[in-house]
This record gives structure tokens, sequence and C-alpha cells, in this order.
């Protein structure tokens, strides 16, 4: 059954169903096959630019919708409850944009915003290299500054890039001094920049549809209005925003298991075993409370945190909080479905095994439920 | 131009949809209704042709308070104003009714160059409306257009037959009904939800439109549902079981249902 959410304000309502009848009309019929194909949704981000779904958290007077992050990421969830892929990559290019809108000058703005908030074009976000995940201040592609200061050239390799290849613009982490975390600097790479180029795609076990390759800066030389901020504040750009992509993760994660909790339902209702529906075995019916459970915390983690961000106060520790419960519920949801489903649930005739695949990455992406239990608990144990 | 769109309000397809059990009428109350998406094609079209030139879409529905919602969502698409017309009186109207209110409610409108509809409904799958309208209108009809185009004062349109396709012309003020193959309807958008916040929504009565109450409703109709069951569930198919004899047992159940 379709989530009961509490919307803010009407248009907000009016966006959960505009949303709603662009993923049952347009992206559902797709889904299955492009996820067999490994063909990229372009389609699909389009009809979502055109309705302005790929703004929402932005500002109005540069193509944004102004939304709040509680609206939004209810948004991510619909989406994702219907194609994770796309979910993703609506996550994904949210996050592009956050750097510039947050510490980009009013100048960088205008120039910048309208056309990567417009709806036409997909943002792919280049922070994690080869020898550098986790440990994102280890970063080695290096941006340097040409000697009258008007460009700046980055060499090095970017690993595990969404969209790579299919993007219009790379925000880009590379490094401008030798000071550790300090050093690193945010990039707004056009797609079309000589020197840039993309390995083959990542064969993933799941997510198909959202393709994760190699970027590769061979001399990237962009112009200097291009340095989002000032140098050195990278890192900085870097955990903020990931703090506000966890809750992009954390609401694909929850419209992900939302998605296996209902096929699971269905099915436990319409399968029948000993003479009646197994939805009647107890056995059964409680792993069904426990799914919807999971589900349900899911959800009420990632709104909290947002509604928080929303307010303007602190919520990495609540956004880490979220990541972890959100993506560790999607993985133990998707696996009950398979069960409920049993040999049926294994077969690729269901979509329950494709779920279960899914799962797995929200785990270990936007900084691995390790890492959020290591920004949970030093947060708790602070000072 | 002027272009009237009329829209129809109906249950969702996808819900549990039945009759109100006291006066065998659709029930509208107790399900949740959208813009009927036959609809949406008209909608679109007009929004096309006001886009290509100057222009004016004006979105009519006749139906209860629930029908607001498909004037809603023909603004959010990007129409600019709505025409309710809204009358207890109307429940039960067959469409010699419905087409006698839209035809008055056109007048009203005045100044019309163009009438677009659908082709038919989607709840009472009727399409004789646009026809109706038309002839109450005095206008020419030229219907199940699944290609339309407007210049210099003529309206020409593509009709696709079984056999042919015609191409029909008509002088303005005319009105056209489209097929689901004429065009691909847009989605609102955010700045289309929240244009359409503003934009103006007339509701009018029978009283408005001078439409005397006798006129319309279930005791005007010209049909009415004696009575109605709910389609009983599938029964089970018939097995064949295969005792060397399979395949004629299953080639005379085809035959016997003429599809062999």
């Amino acid at each position: 059954m379709p989530a009961t959410r509490l919307m803010p304000t009407d248009e907000a309502a009016e966006l959960i169903e505009l949303t709603r009848e662009i993923c049952r009309k347009d992206l559902a019929p797709e889904v299955d096959g492009a996820e067999r194909d490994h063909t990229f949704p372009e389609k699909a981000f389009r009809t979502l630019g055109r309705a302005g779904l790929l703004s929402l958290p932005y500002p109005e007077e540069f193509g944004g919708a102004d939304q709040p992050y509680e609206v939004y990421l209810q948004v991510v969830e619909e989406i994702a409850s219907v194609w994770m892929s796309v979910a993703v990559g609506v996550s994904v290019h949210s996050l592009t944009a956050y750097p510039l809108v947050t510490f980009g000058s009013r100048a960088q703005q205008e120039a910048h915003l309208p056309g990567m908030l417009s709806g036409d074009q997909l943002g792919a976000y280049c922070l994690s290299e080869p020898l550098a995940g986790s440990d994102i201040a280890s970063m080695t592609t290096r941006a340097t500054r040409s000697d009258d200061g008007t460009t700046y050239s980055l060499k090095g390799t970017k690993a595990w890039i969404s969209h790579a290849g299919h993007a219009d613009y790379y925000t880009t982490f590379a490094r401008t001094a030798d000071t550790g975390g300090r050093g690193l600097s945010t990039f707004l790479v056009p797609a079309d920049a000589t020197g840039l180029s993309f390995a083959a795609p990542e064969r993933k076990m799941g997510l198909h549809c959202d393709p994760v390759a190699q970027v590769m800066f061979d001399g990237v030389t962009v112009d200097a209005d291009r340095l989002i901020g000032e140098e050195g504040q990278g890192m900085r750009m870097a955990l903020s925003a990931l703090d506000a992509g966890r809750l992009g993760i954390a609401a694909a994660a929850t419209g992900l298991a939302q998605a296996a909790l209902d096929a699971a339902a269905a099915y436990a209702k319409e399968r029948r075993q000993f003479g009646r529906a197994i939805a009647e075995f107890q056995g059964l019916a409680f792993l069904i409370a426990d799914m919807e459970a999971a589900v349900t915390s899911a959800r009420a983690t990632y709104l909290h945190a947002a509604r928080l961000k929303d307010a303007g106060r602190a919520f990495s520790k609540e956004a880490a909080v979220a990541k972890l419960v959100a993506t560790d519920a999607a993985m133990k949801v998707t696996t009950d479905a398979v069960q409920v489903l049993g040999g049926a649930g294994y077969t690729q005739d269901f979509p329950l095994e494709r779920y279960m695949r899914e799962a797995k990455v929200t785990q270990i992406f936007e900084g691995t439920n390790q890492i959020q239990r290591l920004v949970i608990s030093r947060q708790v144990l602070a000072g | 131009m002027n272009i009237v769109v009329c829209v129809k309000y109906v249950p969702d397809a996808q819900a549990e949809r039945t009759f109100n059990a006291s006066d065998n009428t659709t029930d509208r109350e107790n399900v949740d209704g959208l813009l009927s998406e036959l609809d949406e094609y008209a909608v679109e079209e007009a929004l096309k042709l006001a886009e290509a030139g100057e222009g004016e879409v004006t979105v009519l529905t006749v139906g209860p308070d629930s029908a607001a919602d498909a004037i809603k969502k023909a603004l959010q698409m990007g129409a600019d104003k709505g025409v309710h017309v809204n009358d207890a009186a109307i429940h039960g109207s067959d469409a010699v009714a419905t087409s006698l209110v839209l035809a008055e409610a056109i007048k009203k409108i005045g100044s019309v160059d163009l009438v677009i509809t659908g082709m038919a409904s989607t709840d009472g799958t009727m399409g004789v409306v646009p026809a109706m309208l038309a002839e109450r209108l005095g206008l020419p009809a030229v219907t199940y257009a699944s290609e339309l185009t407007v210049d210099g004062g003529v309206a020409t349109i593509r009709r696709d037959g079984d056999a042919s396709t015609q191409t029909i012309t008509a002088t303005l003020p005319a009105l056209v009904s489209v097929t689901d193959q004429i065009n691909e309807p847009r989605y609102p958008s955010f700045k289309g939800i929240m244009a359409a916040k503003k934009k103006p929504v007339d509701t009018w009565s029978l009283a408005d439109l001078g439409v005397d109450a006798s006129q319309v409703g279930l005791d005007a109709a010209w049909t009415r549902v004696e009575s109605f069951a709910a389609r009983p569930p599938r029964s089970q198919g018939q097995i064949v079981t295969d005792e060397g004899d399979g395949g004629q047992k299953l080639a005379a159940f085809l035959s016997e249902r003429k599809f062999v």
C-alpha cells in the first residue's frame, strides 16, 4: 500500500501525486527491461527534469522549487519504490549542485545554476578515488593554478562515479595544496572539457541503470571562475554535502524497502498452501509485520534528520543514523521479501532478487555503514 | 484564439468502481477520481495550439465538488482558466442533458473559436457528447482527430479509419474531438502546480446558465440503469488431462469457441 504521508503544504502533497503519476505511467513500464539490458534511463531523467523534480531543494530564482528536504526526500523515496537506479541518480544529481548553491559566489551561481537546475542537465559527483574512498583527505587528484591565475589544470583519476560519460558537468574535488584535508578544493568541470575521459563502466551486482565508472582528468583545464568558493574549502563542502547526500540515500533505501514489502505482502495474500493464503500463517504474517516496522522506522528516521536540516539545526549525526538505519532496513527487508516468495523470489521472473542486490550497495556508498557508526559514535561520545 | 476544452472528472479506473445503491448512478463520492485520461489529450492539444500562437485555453467541466480536481490538473498542465458547472440537480444526467449544460456554459463563456473534447468518457464510455454539443452550438463537428492543425480560420483534422485515412476541414468556430493517438499529454510541472493556484476558476449553477433543473438530472434522462450486479469472480479454467488425447481435446476446445 502507498506510504501514509503527512506533507507540510498543499503543493508538497501535489508534488507527491505528480511523482506517483510519473512513476506509474512512465517509469514502472520501463524498469524491468532497462535493468535487464543495463540501459541508461535518459528518458526517465528527462521526464522528471521537465516536471521540475530534479531540482526540488534549490532556490526558485535559479530554477529550483525551494522545497524543504522533508519534501524532496519523500519524492526520492517515491521514485525509489519504482526504480531504484533513477532515485539514486536523482540523489546524486541533487548533490552535484550543493557546493555551488551553498558555497559559490553570486556571480558563479548566476552563471551556472540556471543550466544545472533546468532539468535538462544531469550532474556527476567526483569525490572518491581508487585509493581514497572513506579516507577522502588522502585524495591525490591535483588542480594546479596557472601562473597568471586565470585557469586550473586538473590531473588524476576519480572512481565510482555515477553518470560517468552521461553527465553534463562534473562537480570535482581536487588537491590544491599538500595540507591534507585543508588542501582540497572544488571545481565545476563541463563534460566537454578537453582531457576528460571515462573508463568502461564497472560490472556491478545491481543498479544496472546507474552506470558507474572511473573518470580520468588528464590535464583538464578549467577557467578559474569554476573554482567553487575558495581554495581549501573542498573538504568542508564534501563533508557537508555528504550529510545531505546521506539523507538522499536513506530515502531511496526506504523506498526500495517499501517496494519489496509491497511485493511480498501482495504475494503472501495470493499464494495458497495447505488450503489457505500463506499470509494467514502467523510465521509469515509476523515477518511482514517486522518488514513494515523496519520501513516505517526508516522513514521516520530520515524525516527527523530532514526536519532538523530544514530548520537550520545541526543534523550530521541524525543523517548518519538515518543512512545506517534505512539501508540496513533495506537489506533486511529485501532479503526477507525474497524469503516470502520462496523459490519464486530467487528467480528473475520477480523483481525481489533485484531489490536484494540493489539494497546491498546502499550499505556501502555515500559512506559505508561502518563510517556512519564512526560519525555517530564520535558525536555521541564527544566532549 | 479562444479555446474551450471540455473535460470530465471520472472515477480512477484502477480503483474499485461501483454504483450508488439508491439510484443506480455511478458512485463518484466513495472513490478516488481524476481528470479522464482521454481528456488529457484534448487539454494537451489545446495547449499546443495556444502556445503556437496567440490563444487562451479555458477548461470546462460539469460535475460535483470533487470535479474541481479535473480543472486543477488541467490548470497545472498550463490551461489559463477554469469553469466548473456544479449543481446538485445535475446528478444522474445523461449525455443529452450534459451536452445542454456544456452548450449553455460555452455560450456564457462567449466568443469561442474552438471547442476541443476527448473522444469518449472513460467511466461511461459514452462518445456522443461532442456531436450533441456541436449540434446545440450550431458548430461543425470534426470528430476522432488523430491530427489537428488550425490555419487561417480553418481547422483541419486527420481521422484514421480501418480502411482509409480522411482529411477533414471545418471553418472556425468549430468543435474537434481528439483520439489518444494525437499527442503525448504533458505532466504538470512544479511551476505549473504553483501557477495553477493563482488561475481563476468560475463556478456556475444551472441558474447562472438559465437552464431549468427539470431539463437535467436522472428524472430527465432518456436512459437509466435499472439494476446492476458485480461481475462474478473469474472461475477456474477447464483443466485438460492428457490421456494420450490432450492435443485433440485442446483442438476441440479451441474449435468449439471458433478460435481455430
